[in-house]
């Protein structure tokens, strides 16, 4: 529903928002809790191990939200996403990587130790400017996002669309693949870039570094969350909702459809870049597997599972599948796929609006939970 | 060479200082004018020296068989296909044929297609906002409120369609008829001069066309909206029309009241009285 308030301040109005904003920060606190208040042997202690885990799983939340923001809204099934978090990585690998200094295997003050390994004499440019954190955070920002503007560019400029434009962003991923594989690239070929040692001068290893990540990467889901829902609510977001259903009429209209595809798409690709770098500290390595289509593929299925155009649907696929990832993966890793598989099947059979449609269902049945306020001069049609 | 003496002419008014969307003149009382328009496909001449002359808040009805030229006329005045010869002129200061489609549609010549084609998605509310003349670039479309004025133009418009209790309605689930208001709604809010409207009534009931036929007549009116309808019921256009134009094989073949019209014999032979071949027209 339109409303004359400022776009940025629309989304604390929505239920819905304020609900969801609700539930993730009382999940921080109440871990966070967990983890320092609570005794080692405690039957409700969360160990370090878990809480980087939590912190993976949201990183891949807040990686979800940016597909949902161009897929559920836009109509642009992008199966190449994972091409945006793997760069965002990248550059906050590399950001990593200098700070290692002089502490490698090899000991050279300025060269990572692949380069060494190698034989090279000096840094290659690109890596210029990344030994400061600033740089690189903007890069984690810019090196996806210009990947983006270029190539959304010319695919909305051309009109590509639909299956096409999905199986270009799949092409693009794979590319990114191929050629982050070899060694002649510079980002460490096909071992990656791993063996980080400290981020802002934060030791790592560290169990309080380990919850800081955590806690820092839960603050920017719920920042990423409340952008995309500004966008989503503003006018803007209807226009794209517009261009979803009957992309013509659109341009009939006078907007200039391309433009609004790009922006959004952009905006897409660095909240994935941002994913992507707060994820590499946690796991502890970034490598060019990230940039496989089957895990562009799998963003899309958690998606596709909590529920697609909700943005929060979004945050309940990629938490519920990456933790059933981890449970079956660790009881019995062979049958993790035919899980996936099954889960999708059913939940598509089932659940055809995700597992956020059964709670927007549920929420309907009681109409006072409504998350957006019915016009007052017609009360009657808000249940329509 | 050209260039400088135009600089040192002193009366001249160069291009950037015209305002680019001036008022249309109609002070001499046509807001449309074709003259001795002809456009033709591959040697068939779909428009022959057309000649056809709509007043400031008239409401018009054009019928004729099927390759008359009606649609190919509304192509013409709105800019998506050129004309071999002639000239089409909106009031007597816009030249139409000297411009684009989009330049034409900001002039304030809205046409509405044979098939409704709103946004399912969004509420009767939301499609109307969309479609209101505003400055659609992003950044201002991002930050875009609805302001009060804004929100009395929509209710404005939900009045003049009759859509008002509907307004929260995804536009998917209304009725065949309702979608088509809505899409009258849609162009009524980029306030036009000229509607163009394709046939309105294919496919609605007997209630649905009244309502429509109300809806037509009343937005048609000095200082308020010109309306130009291609329409191929017969007992429809008797119900709004005060002015009916007969087109055939590209040219106007009559032109009056329903009645004069009706009868009319060469409108007889070639249209009312020859129902069973109109196909083969």
């Amino acid at each position: 529903m339109p409303d004359s308030t400022s776009w940025l301040s629309r989304p604390f109005r929505e239920r819905a928002t304020r609900l969801f904003l609700g539930v993730l920060l009382t999940a921080l606190a109440v871990v966070t809790l967990l983890h320092l208040a609570l005794p080692a042997g405690h039957p409700l202690h969360v160990s370090t191990y878990t809480v980087t885990l939590l912190g993976k799983y949201l990183s891949y939340a807040l990686l979800a939200v940016a597909v949902d923001l161009v897929w559920g809204y836009l109509g642009i099934l992008s199966l190449g996403h994972g091409a945006f978090f793997a760069l965002g990585g990248y550059a906050m690998g590399m950001y990593l990587m200098r700070q290692i200094g002089d502490r490698g295997v090899y000991g050279d003050p300025l060269l990572p130790d692949f380069m060494v390994f190698l034989d090279w004499d000096e840094l290659p440019w690109y890596w210029l400017g990344f030994d400061m954190a600033g740089f690189a955070f903007v890069m984690v920002l810019l090196a996806p996002g210009l990947l983006a503007l270029v190539f959304g560019f010319l695919a909305f400029r051309s009109r590509v669309t639909g299956v096409y434009l999905s199986i270009i962003t799949q092409a693009l991923t794979f590319a990114l693949m191929l050629a982050f594989f070899r060694n002649e690239m510079g980002f460490g070929g096909n071992n990656g870039l791993t063996d980080f040692k400290e981020l802002l001068g934060f030791d790592l290893r560290s169990d309080a570094t380990r919850l800081g990540l955590f806690l820092a990467t839960g603050v920017a889901l719920a920042l990423g969350y409340v952008l995309c829902r500004a966008i989503v609510s503003s006018k803007l977001g209807r226009v794209c909702v517009a261009t979803r259903d009957a992309e013509a009429r659109t341009r009939f209209l006078g907007y200039r459809v391309e433009r609004f595809q790009l922006f959004v798409f952009v905006v897409s690709a660095m909240l994935a870049g941002v994913a992507g770098a707060l994820y590499v500290p946690q796991v502890g390595i970034i490598n060019p597997g990230e940039f496989s289509p089957i895990f562009s593929i799998e963003i899309v299925l958690w998606v596709a599972l909590g529920g697609r155009g909700t943005l929060y649907g979004a945050v309940i696929g990629a938490l519920l599948v990456n933790y059933a990832k981890t449970v079956f993966t660790g009881a019995m890793p062979d049958a993790w796929l035919f899980a996936l598989g099954g889960m999708f099947v059913l939940v598509t059979v089932l659940l055809p609006k995700g597992i956020a449609g059964l709670l927007a269902y549920r929420l309907r049945r009681r109409p006072s939970a409504r998350p957006s306020s019915p016009d007052p001069a017609s009360p009657k049609e808000a249940s329509a | 060479m050209n260039f400088f003496t135009s600089l040192a002419d002193r009366d001249h008014v160069f291009d950037f200082l015209v305002p680019a969307a001036s008022p249309v003149d109609v002070r001499h009382g046509p807001i449309l004018y074709l003259d001795g328009v002809t456009v033709s496909f591959d040697g068939f001449k779909a428009i022959d020296a057309l000649d056809l002359t709509i007043d400031d808040g008239e409401l018009r009805c054009i019928i004729g068989p099927n390759g008359a030229g009606k649609t190919t006329m509304m192509d013409i005045i709105t800019g998506k296909t050129r004309p071999d010869s002639g000239s089409v002129w909106f009031g007597s200061r816009h030249n139409l044929l000297a411009k684009s489609e989009p330049e034409i549609a900001s002039l304030g010549i809205g046409r509405k297609f044979q098939k409704p084609t709103v946004f399912e998605a969004l509420t009767v509310f939301e499609n109307l906002e969309l479609a209101m003349a505003a400055d659609k670039r992003i950044l201002p479309t991002l930050t875009a409120r609805l302001t009060g004025e804004i929100r009395d133009r929509i209710e404005e418009v939900l009045v003049t369609v009759g859509l008002v209790e509907c307004r929260q309605r995804p536009a998917g689930i209304l009725s065949h008829g309702q979608k088509q208001w809505l899409e009258i709604g849609m162009l009524l809010m980029q306030r036009p001069r000229l509607l163009l409207v394709d046939e309105p009534v294919a496919g609605m009931t007997e209630q649905e066309m009244e309502r429509t036929a109300e809806l037509l007549t009343g937005l048609a009116g000095k200082g308020k909206q010109s309306v130009v309808v291609v329409e191929h019921d017969m007992g429809f256009v008797r119900s709004i029309a005060r002015t009916v134009t007969v087109l055939h094989q590209g040219s106007v073949l009559a032109e009056g009241s329903m009645d004069e019209v009706a009868s009319d014999p060469r409108v007889v032979e070639v249209y009312l009285g020859a129902e069973p071949d109109e196909e083969a027209a």
